[in-house]
């Protein structure tokens, strides 16, 4: 089945706030074994300039990627969410996410493309605090690879 | 917000110190559970194997996470970095062995940007295979 085209350029309705826990940050860190004290420590963040604990640069994809999963999972969309896998990822941040952020993902389908039979998907997820602050820009390209191999 | 890195000590060709980490299945499962990560192809040999992977494969995002860690750990405050991208070329597989898989991770400076930022491009290695395409990262130094 063809992607949608009319899907280009859409924006997805706002996630729900995502309340960024101290905890959360330091299970992720710990996930990437990354002892950082910024991750960890709130008196080594507050020594770096920050109100609390930050996230690790990838940390944002736990939004992202579950926004833009829902979007993209919507079937009128016309991508087979069985075969996709993660084709790129791109962060922009104007600041880190620190612990105690409520944020909320708005996703926006950047492009639309078929090659080779791979559907490919970019997603961007721009992510903001409850009250409107940027703080990350994400894109996540998402494959459906071909049913047949094409190489 | 402070680099531990300044500007005026990096030029193009810089290179930042390299690591080597050890990724394995209990490595796997727990980056699910945190990311919320939650594919069998990064946790069930036979349904990975049945997609046609070689084996259990590492989650994408969890060695972009490592490569990550190669600049957060050289300029010290994680907050400096202003951008991070990567594609994902080739999967880490996974054995179910007790070493697991290797990834190595080298980078160095390649561009100082007119802002004052500086644009650092790495290389990532498992088997002697380069498993992320054009994996760089823009850092604000101090």
């Amino acid at each position: 089945m063809p992607l949608n085209e009319a899907f280009l350029g859409r924006v997805f309705p706002p996630s729900a706030p995502y309340q960024v826990g101290r905890e959360k940050i330091r299970e992720f860190a710990s996930a990437i074994g990354d002892a950082n004290p910024a991750f960890h420590d709130v008196e080594a963040a507050r020594a770096l300039g920050y109100p609390d604990v930050i996230a690790p640069p990838t940390f944002a994809v736990v939004l992202a990627l579950k926004a833009s999963t829902a979007a993209v999972k919507d079937p009128e969309l016309g991508l087979d969410y069985s075969r996709v896998v993660h084709g790129e990822q791109t962060f922009a941040y104007s600041r880190p996410i620190v612990a105690g952020d409520e944020l909320v993902v708005t996703v926006t389908i950047d492009s639309l493309r078929t090659i080779a039979g791979n559907d490919m998907v970019n997603a961007r997820g721009d992510i903001t605090t409850v009250d409107g602050e940027h703080v990350a820009t994400t894109t996540s390209l998402l494959v459906a690879r071909a049913l047949e191999p094409s190489e | 917000m402070t680099a531990r890195v300044a500007l005026a000590d990096v030029e193009v060709g810089t290179e930042l110190p390299a690591q080597v980490f050890h990724v394995d299945r209990a490595g796997l499962v727990r980056y699910a559970g945190a990311s919320g990560d939650f594919n069998v192809i990064h946790w069930n040999e036979r349904l990975a194997t049945s997609v046609g992977l070689p084996n259990v494969i590492a989650h994408g995002m969890l060695t972009m996470a490592l490569a990550g860690r190669t600049v957060t750990d050289w300029v010290g405050d994680p907050g400096a970095v202003v951008e991070f991208g990567t594609k994902f070329t080739r999967p880490v597989v996974v054995p179910d062995d007790a070493d697991g898989a290797t990834v190595e991770v080298t980078g160095k400076v390649a561009a100082i940007n007119d802002d004052g930022t500086v644009r650092v491009s790495l290389s990532v290695v498992c088997d002697g295979v380069t498993v992320l395409g054009n994996p760089r990262a823009v850092v604000r130094l101090a």
